[in-house]
């Protein structure tokens, strides 16, 4: 994408490890994210990328390695499975400013470009899976964060959601040119738009862009032939690497195969 | 007209269910009410500690329920036992070694009924001076304390992550608890403090949309509560605390017979 300069990096983390009773839930993790880049963490289940995702954003604090953020690092959260009570009385406008004051018309802004402006009154325990991954997304939007994590943002959302949501974090991220770190909950799907892959299963087995990845023999043991066959199936659908500049190209020579990128790109139009 | 011993009553009850309405909507929404109680029963602990040691009263109940709150984070660390048995252990054990302690303590006669029903029709002016003055100072901090206690309560992850300190929040709300528990056990006693807690706010659930406006609707139904129950007192001549408590329900029981209000999805009403 841009000039990989390394002041271009808003967070890192150097061989961090987290460790819990006995047994280390993720350890020797080298990950950093650079403005506009959009990192995917891939795994088995339990195999650390929340624990990664919170090493990242501060929540937790490493028992080994070394964590650091640019200062003043403003983020954005999207956590797994947030359910919000009932008897929390809360409208989706409401939701918008719960870490921050917003101004009515940034909220409003903000729920239109999720798709879910005419939402703004509900509750948002009335809302459906969907709809709720959006409020939360646009919640975290709302922010201009520097660093937008989703730890498994389409969970729960049936397909045409999930290729729509794809698209929404590729757009936040190519208007606010802020990093992304994204929590696949599916093993072999990762969206195309994504810059760098991370495997993880305790450690980091092994890391690149989605077709090296998926072609890496760690990948394989992981998770089998058939999973890398469908790793990135989204690649035809949202690849829009294609800079004039052919820069694509430079890191691993495999994502040139782009071209499909504007042909599917009437797929997302309908998604109401 | 009114006694002066009733007017009393009356403006510290408002008082109190003003500060427990929104205070109990955190408990509510964190369903912490059975912390809440164990809070309460340590309260017991406190008045003896106060008089075995010879100090302050509400400084002994606040000092014990603090460190009950404190002791219970610790446990919860620990990953031992899950957090209703051991609030279980607390609320029993620090009621029971209250109980025992004044049973030791031959040469003062405590009124035990008197803590644990509390007596609010013998609130002095120097009472409602200190339910004001305290709860004018609970309400304020929780004022500066809502954004990352509201966050953190919804998420606490999420609250650490976008840069509000929710182990720092629920600390100080836990104070807070304990303050308002020691402000009100002489008026309504340990063992209904949490009901002014809990009924108000789960009343007010259903009439809003907002956590500012059940916070606001809970204080006004409390203070309703408590003034129904006060004058029903009167009337039928009933304990007062407990009166509070049913005239509390009373309200619960109207609020869940409403019809459901309109526009659950209410998106196109805006």
């Amino acid at each position: 994408m841009d000039a990989r300069t390394t002041h271009d990096i808003i967070a890192e983390m150097r061989g961090a490890g987290v460790r819990r009773d006995g047994r280390w839930l993720v350890q020797g993790v080298d990950l950093s994210i650079r403005r506009g880049e959009i990192v995917t963490l891939i795994g088995p289940n339990g195999s650390g990328k929340s624990t990664t995702a919170k090493l990242l954003t501060g929540v937790l604090k490493p028992d080994a390695g070394t964590v650091s953020r640019v200062e003043g690092l403003r983020v954005g959260y999207v956590p797994q499975q947030l359910s919000i009570d009932w008897t929390l009385p809360l409208t989706v406008k409401r939701l918008m400013t719960l870490t921050g004051p917003h101004s009515a018309a940034e909220v409003d802004a903000a729920l239109e470009a999720v798709g879910i402006g005419h939402l703004s009154g509900a509750e948002v325990q009335h809302l459906s899976g969907g709809e709720f991954q959006r409020a939360l997304m646009a919640r975290a939007m709302v922010r201009r964060p520097d660093l937008l994590v989703l730890d498994e943002p389409v969970q729960g959302v049936d397909f045409s959601g999930e290729v729509a949501l794809y698209e929404l974090i590729k757009t936040i991220r190519d208007e606010t040119h802020c990093g992304v770190l994204l929590i696949s909950h599916d093993l072999h799907v990762v969206m195309a738009a994504t810059d760098t892959v991370l495997c993880l299963n305790g450690h980091v087995c092994c890391r690149g862009t989605p077709d090296l990845v998926a072609r890496s023999p760690e990948y394989l043991e992981l998770f089998g032939s058939r999973a890398a066959a469908t790793l990135a199936i989204y690649q035809h659908h949202h690849d829009h690497t294609h800079l004039p500049d052919g820069s694509v190209e430079d890191e691993h020579g495999h994502e040139g195969h782009d071209h499909h990128g504007h042909e599917h790109g009437g797929v997302h139009e309908h998604r109401h | 007209m009114l006694d002066d011993f009733f007017t009393r009553a009356l403006v510290a009850g408002i008082g109190l269910a003003l500060v427990t309405g929104p205070l109990g909507c955190f408990i509510v929404w964190r369903r912490m009410a059975y912390f809440g109680d164990t809070m309460a029963h340590s309260a017991l602990l406190g008045v003896a500690l106060s008089f075995l040691l010879d100090i302050n009263l509400t400084v002994g109940v606040f000092v014990v329920a603090a460190l009950v709150s404190v002791a219970l984070l610790l446990l919860q660390r620990r990953h031992a036992l899950s957090t209703d048995a051991l609030l279980g252990i607390l609320s029993h054990s620090t009621l029971a070694i209250g109980l025992v302690l004044v049973a030791f303590m031959t040469w003062i006669r405590v009124d035990l009924m008197a803590f644990l029903f509390g007596d609010i029709l013998a609130v002095s002016v120097g009472d409602i001076a200190l339910i004001y003055g305290g709860g004018l100072g609970i309400l304020l901090v929780l004022v500066v304390l809502w954004r990352p206690l509201l966050a953190s309560t919804v998420n606490p992850d999420l609250a650490e992550a976008e840069g509000l300190r929710p182990e720092l929040s629920r600390l100080v709300f836990m104070l807070l608890l304990a303050s308002v528990i020691a402000i009100a056990m002489k008026l309504v006693g340990v063992l209904l403090i949490t009901s002014l807690l809990i009924i108000p706010a789960a009343t007010a659930r259903r009439l809003s949309t907002t956590p500012e406006q059940m916070a606001i609707i809970a204080a006004v139904l409390g203070a309703l509560a408590v003034t129904g129950g006060l004058f029903g007192s009167l009337r039928y001549d009933t304990p007062s605390g407990p009166s509070i408590v049913v005239a509390a329900l009373c309200l619960f029981l109207v609020s869940i017979a409403l019809p459901r209000r309109l526009g659950r999805r209410s998106g196109k009403e805006a």
